[in-house]
């Protein structure tokens, strides 16, 4: 496997589309709920323990070779309002064209193919990891990392925080998603044994009110 | 000079205790009889779940748990059976509201519902909350097998502490198949040991959260249409009425999720989802 593959995956430059989507930090700064730095470390603790564990146990079980159709039923399971269903579906396709364009693997056709409108973006970005090479954990970690480096670049945006401050925050919750991603690998390693509940199906239900109501603002500056 | 000190005795590792809690399994039972009204052949009470039949109206049968004595408390095993067979109509309600309580060991308590519900049968399943006192531990499963033309009807409310008390630790998972198929899978972890739970993320200090669960075969025609609850949309302070959203599950169900202060307020937010998804 190569490291660097991860560097590739993972990289806030790949040409995924989460750059329009802020992970619920719109409507939280909307509502005061985000309004510096230390707010914003306390959003993305809770959205990384909830959904943010979510999305890295669907994709480490991608990773793992689980079956995608499976994993892409659960991830409906636990989603539970449209309008992150509609987003996760989204990002999924442009992630699915992305993957196929820099991994290219049948796999990742054959999940095209059976899901034209998009699979959940975690287990399109759990089969890309595979097809790249790289190791469940891996996956883990990039979605995991994902789920609050989106919200924290959306906040430099929508308060014009400070960049530093920003960075600052992701750092001090490293030890939170280096934790999450374990759990998450470990979660999809019992999948075999366990079958497909083994994966874990933390709520967090601010962020599914919030994401559904904010699918309804007439003006956005993020698609969610 | 050093005194030689005995070794100390080395004494064996005290086997496990066996719990020390209670373990109790309530079970009840609908069926159908030859003119099709519900019966209810199976209404064993156990422990700390009593059952009583009270009055119901036609055609279905209503029971109402009652607590017979405080739990569950850490280490009780406490599970509760409910099945509605083919062409019954079964209603649960219950006496009063469910409070975890710490136990003498600090044991985790157990609380596992499962309920099944077959062709053409409804089950309302329609407790009162589950309050999580400070120094409690609890961990509860709920799981729902339906058959495809089964109707479900399901609240779950949780209420973090007693008034002006710290929670407990409250972990809840709520599975519902239906046809053999995941619906639905939601896990709350709340309180002492469950990381990022107290955030603006997941529940902004609001101390009650519940959700309102509708499935049934008529979603199939036309999903629910998505509802905002509690007329405030957003920014709403810690005192206003909480927040909550009915949305189309992506199978044949709704589901209403809702946040609140406390338990009046998020039954509110409830019972509103109640009438505009049944009418």
């Amino acid at each position: 496997m190569s490291r660097a593959a991860l560097l590739v995956l993972a990289d806030g430059r790949f040409p995924a589309g989460g750059h329009a989507h802020s992970g619920g930090a719109e409507p939280a700064v909307a509502a005061g709920r985000i309004k510096d730095a230390a707010t914003l470390e306390r959003f993305c603790r809770g959205r990384l323990h909830t959904a943010g564990l979510v999305a890295a146990a669907l994709a480490a079980a991608a990773a793992a070779g689980c079956d995608p159709l499976l994993l892409d039923d659960a991830a409906d399971a636990r989603t539970p309002v449209p309008a992150l269903r509609q987003v996760a579906r989204r990002l999924g396709r442009q992630m699915m064209r992305a993957a196929r364009a820099t991994w290219p693997d049948p796999a990742l056709d054959a999940l095209a193919a059976a899901r034209p409108r998009g699979a959940h973006q975690p287990v399109v970005l759990g089969l890309a990891a595979r097809s790249a090479g790289l190791a469940p954990l891996d996956a883990a970690y990039a979605v995991a990392y994902e789920s609050i480096s989106g919200p924290a670049t959306a906040t430099v945006r929508l308060l014009s925080l400070d960049p530093f401050d920003a960075t600052a925050v992701l750092a001090h919750l490293a030890a939170d998603v280096d934790l999450v991603a374990r759990q998450a690998a470990a979660a999809a390693e019992r999948v075999a044994t366990e079958g497909i509940d083994a994966l874990p199906a933390a709520s967090a239900p601010l962020l599914d009110i919030t994401a559904q109501a904010h699918a309804a603002w007439p003006v956005r500056l993020f698609a969610s | 000079m050093t005194l030689a000190l005995p070794p100390r005795a080395v004494r064996p590792p005290a086997p496990a205790p066996p719990s020390a809690g209670l373990h109790a399994t309530a079970r009840i039972v609908a069926r159908a009889d030859a003119a099709g009204a519900t019966r209810l052949p199976v209404l064993d009470g156990d422990g700390p779940l009593a059952l009583r039949r009270i009055r119901a109206g036609a055609g279905q049968a209503r029971v109402c748990v009652v607590s017979a004595m405080s739990a569950p408390l850490g280490g009780d095993r406490l599970a509760l059976e409910a099945t509605a067979e083919a062409g019954t109509a079964l209603h649960v309600t219950a006496a009063a509201a469910t409070v975890a309580l710490p136990g003498r060991t600090g044991e985790t308590a157990t609380y596992d519902v499962r309920l099944t519900v077959g062709e053409g049968a409804r089950l309302d399943w329609l407790p009162e909350p589950l309050i999580s006192a400070r120094g409690s531990d609890l961990r509860m499963t709920t799981t729902v097998e339906l058959a495809p033309t089964a109707r479900l009807v399901l609240r779950e409310e949780q209420v973090l502490g007693r008034s002006g008390e710290e929670t407990g630790a409250l972990r809840s998972r709520l599975i519902v198949r239906r046809a053999g198929r995941t619906l639905l899978d939601q896990e709350t972890a709340y309180g002492p040991g469950g990381p990022g739970w107290d955030t603006s993320a997941v529940l902004d200090g609001n101390r009650a959260l519940g959700q309102l669960l509708v499935v049934g075969p008529e979603f199939e025609d036309g999903p629910a249409e998505v509802r905002l609850l509690g007329g405030a949309p957003e920014g709403q302070p810690g005192d206003g009425p909480g927040q909550g959203v009915l949305a189309p599950l992506a199978g044949p169900g709704a589901l209403a999720t809702a946040v609140a202060p406390d338990a009046l307020r998020l039954r509110r937010l409830l019972d509103e989802a109640a009438r505009a998804v049944t009418g």
